[in-house]
Formats: structure tokens, C-alpha cells, sequence
């Protein structure tokens, strides 16, 4: 008892530093929120601080306004068409593609997994312009899907690479038993490969959701109408200068969801982090 | 159940290395056949050429009526079980023994009896609901073969199946899987490079080296009458002695191994072997298996034209025998193979230190006394000696020069 104690007091500096930093850390983020709490009136006049002494201050006014305002619930709704969409099509095709570059024999195999990881390289601002005009010709500009196919395309070298290294990883007589066993390779890639995959699967899609979720640049420059909620605050900010108790509330929104899908799936992701380190 | 059979089938890679070559053998209906050899001698590579998981270069791989040189794994029927077992991690015994099934969309309540059976029989019982990670090695071995036998399939083919259990597993298993194939009469290739279980389990040994097949024979012909050097030294544990000798004839036959040591030749085993006519006067490698080696000490009236006297360099005392490294005045046979063997079995079954003397490993009785670093007296048991030319290496056995005669 008295040795556990003593290991605790021990340890407990180095405890109380992390809270700190990991405090400090958090700070714009709930300053943010508490913000988003205050009356409209009261956000140009005091600090977000102001709060702690007046707790009676905080409504969530600022929030059904939100939830009233079309536009933004608009913006929100083509966000998780935009997220969810390219991250599940980035997913089937970097899984399909990894299992083919790491199982089945194919002529130019090879040199092709070296030009995906190639494309690693390639910065997404070079293609904005080309991209842009072929958008324009195909009538992609400005809709959601131009840009699911865009961040799915980027998404692609990276996803491909990381699947294939992971899926090498499986042992070969596992195939090798499932195909005496009578399956076919698309069986094989169902019933197999997916389920073993599940962890660098769950991290390529947290990262490609998170990436594609934030993403305001690609957004800005292939949509008008099309905007997602990262434009929509984005305007908003440009617009009304001042119009903070509709941005608070918004960004803390976007960037609530995304956290909730981290947290959901860290089990896998912290699994996917560690894979084929340890066997 | 159908025989499998090898139609002078080879595997040439792009390189031209040839990992098999002109293999033939019929593994008949229901015979449990054992490929067995030193690693890289093909015996690995012939049964994936069978399982499909290879392509086969030349030559016909027949299962039953049907050459399957072009037919994928999934359509040949046959169940594997691999050296690592190649259990899907993420499903549980009952899913990975009823996966093949699955596949063949067998009725489901079929699917449940026969899991329910091969988990009666090879003792799977309360394990069904667990994943493969939650179970021991023998647990494990036990589930891959129970993943086989609910196939029902034409043929089995194992790949090393017990080499990754404990010495004791290892026994145990052996004996369960040679019950098995027994009760269920499906044809088995079995591929080993552990000698032990390919004498015990075979109904018949093929001993592979560097791809080309060597013997094919029931277990004890292939100890009795091995067709050359090779199998010679690679069956039997430890490995059979192998001097250089010249065989003389002056009324009865001796081999003479050094100067005035010679060994009087049985007149029963020379008859056994009109072959030898022909090598009087010549060299031949001369083959003793430990076993047929004792202490002259506890064999009275063994006759003195057949004992080797020579210093004891090491005792190994196993209990219920006694190993004894024995230095003797001869040669020991320089003809390659047995430097392949040695590498094989990793003792230095035939060794020699190149001044005239060669180390004899002898099985001895319990009982001998002789301590190391003194004088000892072998005597010879000349009725079971082997002969091979040194050239080819063939045992010598017919009169025409050096046939197997099997």
C-alpha cells in the first residue's frame, strides 16, 4: 500500500503536467463553445470568460438559430454527403486495389505500385487549375460529386499504399486455404481480406473522413452553390465581419461530429497505428 | 475418394532451376503415401502441383479420372491442411471447420451434422464458439484437420501438419492421424521431412532429393533394401555408417577395409545379391546400421572374422541404449552424398578424420561397459550389411549390375 503511494506521488508531476498542457491544448476549443453560449450582444462586449462568472448567461439561442438557418443546415447536409461519400468509395477502391497489388499476379505489377506511390508525391494545388477546366467541360463543376471523385482521387496513392501493406501482411496460406477450400478471389476479398483488413480500413477512413470533413480549399474552388459547411462559415465570416454568434456555434458543430466519429472508431484507429509492428 | 497420380510431372522454373523432375507415382485409392526428403527436395512443391497452388510445367497430374493440370484449386476437391495451420483468425472453429461448406452451399442442417461429427471425432467438443487465437497448438492442429475431413473430398493433402507441436503433441497426433486416415480411407499425400513419421504413418515412403524421386516403397523394404546411398543414409536414425571397402573373394567373400581389417561377408546375404559377382576385387561403400553393431563383450561366440576394434571417442547414453562413437581403422565413403546427409541430420553420422581411421556410431546394449577413451570391440552383424557402388551409388543387389530389384 504505502509502495503504491509512493509510486503515485512519484508519478504524479509528470501527471499534473500533462493535464496542464493537455488544458492549454483545449483552450480555443472551449473558448469556443462557451462562446457560442453567449448572448449575441454580450460576445463583442466581454470574453468568453465572462461566463465562468455568470453561468446563468449561457443559452443555447445561438444554436436553434443555426439549426433554423436553411443555408447552413444546407451546407452541413452536403459536408456528410461529400465526407461520407468519397471516404466509402476511397475505401472499396484502395481496398480492392491493395489486395490486387499484393496478391494477385498481374503483368506491370510492380512498376505500377511504384507510380502509385509515386503520385504520393504530387501536391493536390497543381491539379486545382486542370482539374477545374475539365470540370467545366464535363458539367462536374459545383456538385457534390466533382468533388467526392477529387478528394477520392487524392485520396487514392495513399490509401492503395497503405492497404497493400497491410494486406501483404496476411499470411499466404490463409488465400491459399480458402482457395482449396473452394473460394473465389472476390469471395476470398469479402470473406477474408476485408474482416482481417478492419483496422488499416478503419484508419484510412477516419483519416480521409477528417481530411475530406475540413476541407475548405477544394470545396472553395469547385463549388458556387455547392458549398459545404467549411465555405458556409467561411462566408459568413467575410460577409458580416462581426457575425460571431452564428460562426461559434456552426464551427463547434463540425467540429463536433468528426471528433464523435474518431471517438467511435479510436479503437480500430489506435489498432490500425500499430499494424504489423507487433505479430 | 480417387487415386492421385503423377504423370511424369516436373516443375521448371523461369530460371530453368528444375524444383521437380519426371516425377511419377500413383498414390492409390485410399493409400496414405508419405513424400519425404531434406528441405528443397521438391517434396513441398509436388504436393502444391497437386493442391494447385502450383502451376506444373510438364507431365499429367491425374486425380481419378481427371487430369487437373488446368483446373483451379477450388474445383479439384481436395482439402489441404497447412504447416501453419492457415486458420481465418477472425472466424470460430465451427465457422472455419464449416467454411469450405459454405461455399458449396451445402443445406445447412448437413453443414451441422458434419461439423458435429469431426468435432466428435478428432475431440473438439466445448470449443466450437472460440477463435482460433484462444486456442493450444494441438487445439489448433485438430481444428485445421477437422476443417479437411467435413469436405468429404477426394483426397488429403498435408504439408508438414505436426511440425510446428511439441515432441509429445507430435507423437500423439501422429498416431491420431494415421487412425483417422485409416477409419475414413481417403487418400493421402503426406509431405514430411521428419523420417519417423514417415516410417510409422506410410502405408508407403516416396524419399524425394533435389526433385527427382528416389524410392517408392512400403517403410520397411525401403530400411531392408534401399535402392541407393541416398536413401540408405537418409532412413534410419542415427544414420547408417558408410565405409569404403574393397570386397574380395577367396573361397567365402570378404570387404576389407584397411590395412588387415576385414569384415567376413554372410553367405546368406552375399546370396541374396547375385550382383555382387561382379564386384570382386572393386571398391564398393559399405553400409552398417548402428543397430547392427555391439559390444563384443556381450555377444560371446560372435565369430572373429567379424568385429572392428577401436578407440570409444563418445559414450551417449539414452537409458534403454547406448550410443558409441567409435574410431575404427578404415574409410569412411567420400562420395558426396553422404556430405548431403550429414548436412541433413546434422550429426556426424559418417565422419572421418582422413588418416585412416573413420568414426562408426554403433547402437549398443545398455549394458556395455566400455568407458570413452578406452579400446573397444564391435562386432558386426554381417547378415544385414548394405553394398553400393560407389560410382552410381546404387545398392547392389540383382546380376544385372546394381538394379534395386524392387
Amino acid at each position: 500500500m504505502a509502495a503504491r503511494i509512493g509510486a503515485a506521488t512519484r508519478r504524479a508531476p509528470l501527471q499534473i503536467l500533462l493535464a496542464v498542457v493537455a488544458l492549454l491544448w483545449l483552450v480555443p476549443t472551449i473558448g469556443l463553445f462557451l462562446t457560442s453560449l453567449m448572448p449575441p450582444d454580450l460576445i463583442s462586449a466581454e470574453g468568453w470568460w465572462k461566463i465562468f462568472s455568470q453561468p446563468s448567461l449561457a443559452t443555447f439561442d445561438n444554436y436553434r438559430a443555426v439549426f433554423d438557418d436553411q443555408d447552413l443546415m444546407t451546407a452541413l447536409w452536403t459536408t456528410v454527403q461529400i465526407a461520407v461519400g468519397n471516404t466509402v468509395l476511397l475505401v472499396l477502391v484502395s481496398a480492392m486495389a491493395g489486395y490486387a497489388f499484393a496478391w494477385l499476379p498481374f503483368p506491370g505489377r510492380d512498376p505500377l505500385f511504384v507510380v502509385v506511390i509515386a503520385l504520393l508525391v504530387v501536391p493536390l494545388q497543381t491539379a486545382l487549375i486542370p482539374i477545374f477546366s475539365l470540370y467545366q467541360t464535363t458539367g462536374l463543376f459545383d456538385t457534390v460529386l466533382g468533388l467526392v471523385l477529387f478528394h477520392t482521387a487524392f485520396g487514392l496513392p495513399f490509401g492503395i499504399f497503405l492497404m497493400r501493406n497491410f494486406f501483404i501482411g496476411i499470411p499466404k496460406d490463409l488465400l491459399e486455404s480458402a482457395r482449396i477450400d473452394g473460394a473465389s478471389e472476390l469471395t476470398i476479398f469479402f470473406r477474408l481480406v476485408l474482416p482481417l483488413g478492419l483496422p488499416a480500413i478503419a484508419s484510412l477512413a477516419i483519416f480521409q473522413f477528417l481530411w475530406t470533413w475540413n476541407d475548405l480549399l477544394v470545396a472553395l474552388t469547385f463549388g458556387r452553390e455547392t458549398q459545404p459547411i467549411t465555405v458556409a462559415v467561411f462566408t459568413q465570416l467575410r460577409q458580416f465581419g462581426g457575425n460571431i454568434e452564428l460562426i461559434a456555434p456552426a464551427s463547434f458543430i463540425s467540429l463536433a461530429i468528426p471528433l464523435a466519429v474518431f471517438f467511435a472508431f479510436q479503437r480500430y484507429f489506435a489498432q490500425g497505428l500499430l499494424a504489423g509492428s507487433v505479430k | 475418394m480417387a487415386e492421385v497420380a503423377f504423370e511424369g510431372v516436373s516443375k521448371v522454373y523461369a530460371d530453368g532451376t528444375r524444383a521437380v523432375s519426371e516425377m511419377a507415382l500413383e498414390v492409390r485409392d485410399g493409400e496414405f503415401v508419405v513424400l519425404v526428403g531434406p528441405s528443397g527436395c521438391g517434396k513441398t512443391t509436388a504436393l502444391r502441383m497437386v493442391a494447385g497452388l502450383e502451376e506444373i510445367s510438364e507431365g499429367r497430374l491425374r486425380i481419378g479420372e481427371r487430369v487437373v493440370n488446368h483446373v483451379p484449386s477450388r474445383d479439384r476437391d481436395i482439402a489441404m491442411v497447412f504447416q501453419s495451420y492457415a486458420l481465418y483468425p477472425h472466424l470460430t472453429v465451427y465457422d472455419n471447420i464449416a467454411f469450405g461448406l459454405k461455399l458449396k452451399k451445402v443445406a445447412k442442417d448437413e453443414i451441422e451434422r458434419r461439423v458435429e461429427r469431426a468435432s466428435r471425432v478428432l475431440d473438439l467438443g466445448g470449443l466450437l464458439d472460440r477463435k482460433p487465437r484462444a486456442l493450444s497448438g494441438g487445439q489448433r492442429q485438430r481444428v485445421a484437420m477437422g476443417r479437411a475431413i467435413v469436405r468429404e473430398p477426394q483426397a488429403f493433402l498435408m504439408d508438414e501438419p505436426l511440425s510446428n507441436l511439441d515432441a509429445k503433441l507430435r507423437v500423439q497426433m501422429r498416431a491420431e492421424i494415421s487412425r483417422l486416415q485409416d477409419d475414413l480411407g481417403v487418400t493421402t499425400l503426406y509431405v514430411t521431412h521428419d523420417q519417423v513419421e514417415a516410417m510409422t504413418m506410410g502405408d508407403r515412403v516416396a524419399v524425394m532429393r533435389k526433385g527427382e524421386l528416389q524410392q517408392v516403397a512400403p517403410p520397411q523394404e525401403l530400411y531392408d533394401r534401399p535402392v541407393n546411398l541416398f536413401v540408405g543414409g537418409f532412413i534410419g536414425s542415427p544414420a547408417m555408417n558408410l565405409l569404403t571397402a574393397r570386397l574380395e573373394r577367396e573361397g567365402g567373400w570378404r570387404a576389407v577395409l584397411g590395412d588387415g581389417v576385414a569384415l567376413t561377408l554372410d553367405d546368406e546375404m552375399v546370396a541374396a545379391r547375385p550382383g555382387i559377382a561382379a564386384y570382386a576385387g572393386r571398391e564398393v561403400v559399405l553400409g552398417i546400421r548402428p543397430e547392427d553393431l555391439e559390444d563384443a563383450a556381450l555377444a560371446d561366440g560372435a565369430p572373429e572374422d567379424r568385429r572392428l576394434r577401436g578407440e570409444l571417442r563418445l559414450r551417449e547414453s539414452l537409458g534403454s541404449e547406448v550410443m558409441a562413437h567409435v574410431a575404427v581403422t578404415a574409410r569412411a565413403a567420400e562420395t558426396g552424398v553422404e556430405r548431403e546427409l550429414g548436412e541433413h541430420a546434422g550429426l556426424n553420422a559418417i565422419g572421418g578424420d582422413g588418416s585412416g581411421t573413420a568414426v562408426l556410431v554403433g547402437r549398443l546394449s545398455p549394458r556395455t561397459q566400455a568407458r570413452e577413451g578406452e579400446q573397444l570391440e564391435l562386432v558386426v552383424d554381417t547378415r544385414a550389411l548394405h553394398i553400393f557402388d560407389p560410382q552410381s551409388g546404387l545398392g547392389i543387389y540383382d546380376a544385372n549390375a546394381g538394379g534395386a530389384g524392387t
